[in-house]
Order: structure tokens, then sequence, then C-alpha cells
């Protein structure tokens, strides 16, 4: 077999390999390229009383729970109660962000379904959303006591995600 | 009053295509391998089984789409009782099950065609040809029953289905699938050919002269399949463009590149015995191709507006077929083609050199669009991050490669085989030059706007046009000129006419974003287009807001254009249908946007000079290739 | 009853005048964008960068709400006097290099930058090696039927 023509045979093997791998992947899922970098300052009313503002800046000393929501996002609604019995453990402070919402649904929403966050912040805009690279919601931000943001979640929080990502992920951010 | 048990006869006949799919691929190959005639000779009625069980399948299928059979959850998912009829037979392979099917139609059919007219072909040959053409078959047959049966119920069964994607329901799509289908699928058979002649060790130039008409013929549909496809893009998605670069548009036309590769190689195989080695290998790539485009379209691994649901199931099974076919080709490949024989000689110049380098810009113009398209697969597999290449990557790679393509097109024609002298070449050519240079100065300065790339279009598209001119003209001079000569210029012809039409709508398209009220009117390219009004209108399956716009040109009326915006039953996603005025020289094009306050609305106006000529080309091109195979030369050699 | 007449009088002529005006002078369509050169500098930077939220559609086409919010954003810091490059680092910044459809030059890219044009120059090479190659197997047959010659007039002279 002379060289020269296995070479095809050689390259094919190494597509299919990359393609295999591929398999595994999900394509349509945009990593964030603000992990390990500060969280982008804002400063914005809260939902509840629009008198009070909110900036991470507040949080900083503590390691903290941003979450974006939405009333009108179907998968925020079925994320909700695993928020709520997370809340009911204390482990973090949990702070919502309400994307591009109308005040009124969303507090409907939360008196509804329970109110998991120690207050939520009001982004009707989508200003700090965009700021935040939030594509889609619900999208969950881990943030430590320097206010560097170490992990997101795109999508809904599970229960897989939360016992071996994020609970692991606060216990050594509280330990630093 | 029970469920009709029709549908179970569609999968049946599936199961049976299988078996005797199975026969039709294992027993002649070693049948051939062992000289037993008894297995050899069941090649071509296996093969004819199989066609009919297809056809009984499908139109199985196809009529439980007709009757609203919602009792099949294929039908359930992709129509409903409101879909008028002939997008109801459309919707047969609006889904991942039903176009597989379809698949599977058209390659029992190119197998059956070729059982029917091998007649003159030995039969060694025919039972190894069929046999391939058999083993992919059982391939796909064990994919759709294990993964993806179109058959399967829904009991109890709906009441309606869901229906159409409304972007769907439109006549582009009921051709545009089979034809592509029909290119992408007809390459199995140069390339069962080639496996065919690799299995028997005889790399002669026979295999070559038998696979070119099917060659061209699968090469035609393609081409009439991608321009399509294009085509029906440009009118239906309401904002003009035509390729966006896709990966299921490249998924269409890297074996469409290879494919052309092919045709040119075939030819110097056949008339000089030379390349056998090349050509065989370009036989494998195409229908790889094809198979590589089948796993990216239906396995998930990519981002793409054309990706069918996907499951990861099938991806693992496509893949695995996929490395079965291709892998066990190209391992026979790298074991068979040293042992083949230096075909005629040539020298530096000749056709023969200029054909080969053309091959050579044609493989890597596809192996560009290959690394493009699967290169954030290969960053994010790598854990290197996730990056999208998109258009801006392609045409800044593609063009410059393709440069020199549609540069050799003109010479190739006036070299001499075997050898060439530079001087002649030159002599020829010099006149053609001169009219291209003058072409690619004064057509910008006519249009409006001189740049080097648009002047560059422009020399390529008339340095091919005058070389193919001066040809025709002295072709004529020496006698009438063959088919396979005149298919040859319509090919050449072609490209160059839809280079003018890319060149054209990239530089000279004007468009416009504004506010109209009924009496308001914009200009755009020479041209007033003025609203008349806007009013609510009904069709069988959804609501629209129709408006109605005069298209003027020095104050006379030419042409009323009638947009719509649609809302239809069964989505929530409104529907943009423009309105196009074509001519042979520009298309005025008419877009609804969302209503504004005051009763204006939204439009977007678009002329696009010599749009047309972009899929004018193509069929030039498809038409040049129709020709070339009605050549008697080709069918007085098959009679031999 | 003369002044009745005498007012539809003025007032009817002038109605059609306005009409026929109207119909003879249609108004010319506003711009949608307020600012075209803004709007058009918009559209070529949007066109170059893919929807997150349909992502098989560029920036620039896409009917979705972060698509619309997202080239609010951009327009604002085209009037801000922002350059290409920074709007760029804006939006990468936020969503990383995925956003771009024109991949960037970077160490992890060069590969897809360079590949074609290096495989263009492998060919051409490998072509010109094997034509070389080929003439010099003709070249070899062309001597043995002449040293062919010469033995067999040798083996003649010899006898």
């Amino acid at each position: 077999m002379k060289a020269k023509f296995v070479i095809p045979l050689v390259l094919f093997v190494v597509l299919v390999g990359f393609l295999a791998v591929g398999l595994n992947r999900d394509p349509h899922e945009v990593p964030s390229p603000l992990i390990n970098k500060p969280a982008p300052l804002f400063n914005v009313p809260q939902l509840a009383n629009p008198n009070k503002s909110f900036s991470p800046e507040e949080m900083k000393g503590q390691v903290w729970i941003l979450n974006v929501f939405a009333s009108w996002c179907v998968a925020c609604r079925e994320e909700h109660p695993m928020l709520v019995e997370m809340s009911k453990s204390h482990v973090v402070p949990l702070i919502g962000l309400d994307y591009k919402d109308k005040r009124a649904d969303a507090m409907e929403m939360l008196a509804r379904q329970g109110d998991p966050y120690n207050f939520s912040a009001f982004d009707g805009d989508g200003r700090v959303g965009i700021n935040y690279g939030v594509y889609g919601v619900p999208e969950t931000y881990v943030i430590d006591k320097a206010g560097i943001i170490r992990f997101k979640q795109i999508g809904p929080i599970t229960q897989e995600v939360l016992e071996k990502s994020m609970y692991p992920l606060i216990a050594k951010l509280n330990k630093d | 009053m029970g469920y009709s048990m029709i549908p179970e006869i569609g999968h049946f006949a599936l199961i049976l295509a299988l078996c005797v799919s199975i026969i039709q691929g294992v027993l002649p190959l070693v049948g051939a391998q062992q000289g037993r005639r008894e297995w050899l000779v069941l090649a071509r009625p296996a093969t004819q089984i199989s066609f009919v069980l297809l056809v009984i399948s499908f139109g199985v299928l196809t009529w439980c789409f007709y009757s609203n059979d919602f009792s099949v959850l294929y039908v359930a998912e992709h129509s409903n009782a409101q879909l008028p009829t002939v997008y109801r037979i459309g919707a047969v392979w609006g889904g991942h099950e039903g176009s597989l099917l379809l698949w599977i139609l058209l390659l029992t059919g190119w197998a059956f065609a070729v059982a029917q007219l091998s007649k003159a072909l030995d039969e060694f040959m025919v039972a190894r040809v069929l046999g391939v053409l058999g083993l992919v078959a059982t391939g796909l047959l064990l994919f759709v029953l294990t993964t993806s049966n179109p058959f399967e119920r829904l009991l109890p069964a709906a009441q309606d289905g869901r229906s159409l994607n409304p972007l769907l329901q439109d006549p582009g799509l009921v051709f545009h699938p089979p034809m592509l289908y029909m290119g992408y699928v007809g390459f199995s058979v140069a390339f069962a050919f080639a496996i065919a002649s690799l299995l028997s060790g005889k790399l002669d130039a026979a295999w070559a002269r038998w696979s070119r008409p099917w060659t061209t013929v699968a090469w035609i549909f393609l081409t009439l399949g991608i321009a399509l496809g294009s085509y029906w893009a440009y009118y239906e998605l309401g904002w003009g463009g035509w390729w966006f670069w896709d990966p299921v548009e490249n998924a269409s036309f890297m074996p469409w590149l290879i494919g052309t590769a092919l045709l040119h190689s075939l030819a110097v195989t056949e008339k000089r015995g030379g390349f056998k080695n090349w050509t065989v290998l370009l036989a494998i790539i195409a229908f790889s191709m094809s198979l590589l485009g089948t796993f990216l379209v239906r396995s998930g691994v990519l981002t793409s507006v054309h990706a069918f649901a996907t499951d990861p199931r099938r991806g693992i099974f496509i893949l695995i077929l996929l490395s079965l076919v291709v892998g066990s080709s190209l391992f026979l490949y790298a074991l068979r083609a040293p042992k083949s024989t230096l075909g005629g000689t040539f020298s530096l110049m000749s056709r023969e050199t200029l054909i080969l380098l053309g091959n050579v810009f044609l493989v890597v113009a596809s192996g560009s669009v290959l690394l493009g398209t699967l290169y954030p697969l290969l960053i994010d597999a790598l854990n290197l991050g996730k990056i999208s290449v998109g258009p801006p990557y392609f045409n800044a790679v593609f063009v410059p490669i393709m440069v020199p393509v549609l540069f050799l097109l003109a010479i190739g024609p006036w070299a001499n085989w075997k050898s060439t002298n530079l001087k002649t070449l030159v002599q020829r050519l010099w006149v053609v030059a001169v009219i291209a240079l003058v072409a690619a100065i004064l057509i910008p300065q006519v249009m409006g706007e001189f740049t080097i790339l648009t002047a560059l279009g422009f020399l390529l598209a008339f340095w091919i046009i005058a070389s193919g001119v001066l040809q025709i003209i002295k072709q004529f001079k020496a006698g009438k000129p063959t088919r396979s000569f005149i298919g040859m210029q319509l090919g050449h012809v072609g490209i160059a006419v839809f280079v003018i039409g890319v060149t054209m709508v990239g530089a000279y398209q004007e468009e416009k974003d504004v506010r109209m009220a009924p009496g308001d009117s914009v200009s755009v390219g020479g041209y007033q287009i003025q609203m008349v009004d806007v009013r609510p209108t009904q069709g069988p399956n959804y609501q629209a807001t129709r408006g109605t716009f005069e298209v003027l040109r020095h104050g006379i009326a030419q042409d009323a254009l009638y947009p719509e915006k649609r809302n239809y039953d069964s989505s929530t996603m409104p529907m943009t249908e423009a309105a196009i005025n074509s001519g042979l020289t520009r298309d005025i094009y008419v877009s609804l946007g969302e209503p504004l306050d005051g009763g204006a609305w939204a439009v977007r106006v678009y002329y696009k000079p010599f749009v047309m000529w972009i899929w004018g080309g193509c069929l030039l091109m498809a038409l040049g290739g129709l020709f070339a195979v009605l050549d008697k030369r080709y069918r007085l050699r098959l009679k031999k | 009853m003369h002044s009745t007449s005498s007012r539809f009088g003025k007032i009817l002529p002038s109605i059609c005048l306005a009409l026929f005006i109207n119909l003879a002078n249609a108004n010319e369509a506003t711009p949608l964008a307020e600012d075209p050169v803004v709007e058009q500098r918009l559209i070529d930077i949007s066109q170059e960068m893919r929807c997150l939220v349909c992502q098989n559609e560029s920036l620039a086409g896409s009917r979705s709400d972060l698509a619309q919010d997202l080239r609010r954003e951009i327009r604002d810091l085209i009037k801000q006097g922002k350059t290409d490059a920074e709007i760029r680092a804006f939006m990468v910044e936020r969503y990383g290099d995925f956003v771009l459809y024109r991949p960037p030059v970077k160490p992890t890219t060069w590969l897809l930058w360079i590949g074609p044009f290096a495989l263009m120059f492998a060919g051409i090479l490998a072509l010109l090696m094997y034509l070389r190659r080929r003439n010099a197997q003709v070249i070899t047959r062309a001597l043995s039927d002449d040293e062919n010659k010469r033995i067999d007039a040798l083996l003649r002279d010899n006898k």
C-alpha cells in the first residue's frame, strides 16, 4: 500500500473523530465570556419598591446568585419551584433580575409561585441583560465576594446542576 | 370501524425491501468475487423488486397524507386538514422520516435505471454496481426502520394535524427537495461504478465511459436543485438574499463542486485513459459528500435553518453508516488504486493539465467550504471555545479560489489534448482578453460605480463568453457542432451568466426602508413604487393584509405588486410574502413590514439589477449538461 | 342663498385642485430610519453578526426582541462615535466570538484562514510534482525503446 493512497482514509478517520465528539455538543449554547471577569455594574430600581435601587456593589463581600427571569417566560415558571426550594436552605443570597417585563405581571408571578429572592431588581429595557450577555431567560450567575462572575447557567437550573456544579462552587467560594 | 391498515402495508413493504436489499447487496458481490453465476444474476431482479417495494411504501405514505390519516404520527406532525392538497403532498418530504424515505426511493430508482439500461454491460460489472447500491440501500433502510419509521402510529389518532411550517407552504417546496435528492443520490451511481471497478481489480477506462452519462444526469439535477432552493429563499424569505452559506446549503454545494470536477475528470479518463486513480477518488468523495451532508442535516451537530428535528440516536446511526460506507471505500482505494496502469501521456502544457489544474481548484474550493462549515465543531470539540463562521469568511475565501477556475474555463477548450503550444494559445486568446478588458472597464462606468471586484467579475464573465463565442464561430466553420460541444459551451457560458448576475446584484442593488401611507411613493433604480392601499384579505388557511403597489417608470404604470403579511391559522409567527416584478434586466421587490401609526406601513423596496441571471446561468448549465448527455456518441458507445 | 352658493363656488374648486395636486405629486415616502447614514452603518456592522436567539439569521435581518434591542444598542454606539472595531469589541465582550460571523484572526483560527490558501498551494505543488514524475516515466520508457534498438543492432552486427 503506497503511502499517498492512504491519505484520504486517514483524513476521513480524523473527520469522523471530530464528528463523533461533536454529537455530544450543543451547537446552540453560547458560553459566556464573562466567566472570571467582574460582574458588570449597574444601578436599577427594585421590583417591589421602585424608590429603592440595587447595584451589585452592595453585594461585595458575599457570595451571591443573580437569577434573570421574566413572567412571560415558560421555562422561568418551570424553574421557579427549584429556586423557592433553594431559598429555603438559605445557602446564599438570591437576587432576581426581572428582564423586559411588566412590574405588575412579575409581582403577580412572585405572589402566585412564591418569592425565592431576597429582593428583585427591575431591568425594564433589557440593558442590564445585554451587559450580562443574556440571550434567553432564565439565566443564572454565581458571583463571588470580589464581584467576579464564577459560573453561568444557561436555561433552567436543574437538581443535577445545583448539586454537581453550583453548591460545590459556592462552598469553595465561601471559604476563600 | 377501526384504524386503517394501509400504513402497515407501507411499513411491511419497507421491511420486505430491507430483506431484498440485503440479498441485492450481498449475493451479487460475493458471487462476482467467487465467480458464482447463479448469485450474479440475482442483482437485476433484486434491484427491480426493491424499487417496486419502495414505490409502494412511498405511495402509501403519500396516500396517508392525501387522505389526512392522522393515526400516522408523521402525518399528524407535518400536515393538517386545512392544508391545500398540493402542500399535503409536499409535506410528505417536509420532515426527517419522509424525506429519508424519498432518499431511499430515489436510490432504488437510480439502481433500477442502471439495471434497465445496462444490458450491454459485462455481467460481473452489473452485479458489482447493483450490489454496492444494494448495500447502501440496506444501510439506509436499517436506519429508517430502527430510528426513523414514517409509519409509526399515533393511537388514538389526532383530530387534526399540527400542520406545516408556513414557510414551506410554497411551490418551491414541492420541487426543491426531490430535485436536490435526485442529484445527491445520483452520485451513488458513479460511486458504485468506481467501487465495482476497484473490486474487480481492473481499473481501466471502461468504467469511466459507463459512469459519465449517469454522473452528468445527477449533476444536472443537483444544479437545478440548488438553484431552485436559492431562488425559493430569494422570493420566500422576504429580504432578497439568495445564498447564506448555511451549513445545509454548503452540504449540497460541496458535492456539486466535486461533481463538476468529477465530470471533467471522467471526460479525460474516458478519452485519454488518464487520471484513473484521481477520477475514482473523486467519485468516492462526491458521494461521500452527499452522505456527509445527510449526516450534517439530521444529526443536530450544526446550527442551521434547514436542520430537521434532531435525535442523538439518529446522529450516531448515520455517523456509523457514513464511516462504514466511506471508510471501506477509501480503504479499498488505498489497497487497489496503486495497481492501476498509467494512461496516455501528455505534456505540461495540454488540455489534460488545464483540466487537472481546474480540478485542483475545485477540490480546494470544496475543501475550504468543508473547513469553514466544520470549523466551529472542530474548535468546540477541542474545548477551544465557540466561534461562528459565516458569509464573510466564505465570501473572502471562496471567491479568490474560484477566480483561477473561471480563468481556466475559457482557456481549456482551446488547448489541444496531449500537447499544446503556449504561443498558439496566446494567439487564439488575445482577442478574447481585449474584449474582456473592455467590458471590465466600460460596464461599471455605465452602471455608475467602478470597483476592482466589480471589474474583476465582468472581466472573468466576458473572458468566458467571448472565448465561447469565438469557439462557436470556429466550430461552425468546421461543420455541424456535436451535442457534446454545445453542452460544453452552454455550461461554460452559464457560469459566466451566473457571474454577471452575482456581480450586478452585489454591486448595484438598491434598498430602501421607508414609511408609506396610501398615496406615498418611493423611487429606486429609476422606478417609482407607489402605495395605493392596504386591506385585509383571506386565504385557504390564513388571514392576511395585502398591500397594492404600482410600479411606475417615467410616470407610466408598468405593473402592480401585492405584497402580503400573512397570519397562518396554525402558526403565531406572521409570514411576509414579498411581491416581485421580475424582468430580464432587473427585479423590483416589495416587502410589507410592520404597521405604523396613522395608517402608514413600514415598507422595504429593492431594486435588483440582473438578479434573474443568477438562476438563468444555472439553467443554462443544466441545459448544457442535458445536451452533453444526449450526445449520440454516448449511446453508440454504450451499445458496443 | 347667494352667499351659500358663492361659498360652495369657492370651496369646491379648491377641493378639486387639492385632490388633483395630491394625485399628481404623490408624497415621497420618508425613510424609516431617523438617520440613513447611521442606519447604513448599522446594517453593515450587524450583517456580520449572528442573532443569538434565532442563530440562523444575521443580527441585521432578525426580527426577534433581543435583535431589536441589540440593534438599538449598536445604533447608540454609532451615534456616540464609536468605531466599528469598538462596537465589535462591545458585542464580543458580552457574547463571545460566537456572535461574529467573520471569525477573528487569532491562533485558534489560523488554520481556518490560512488553510484554504495553504491547501491551494499544496495542491498546485503536488500537481506539478506529479506531472514532472509522469514525464520522467515517459522518458525512461523511450530510453528503453532506444536501447532495445541498439541492442538489436549490436546483435545483428555480432552475427
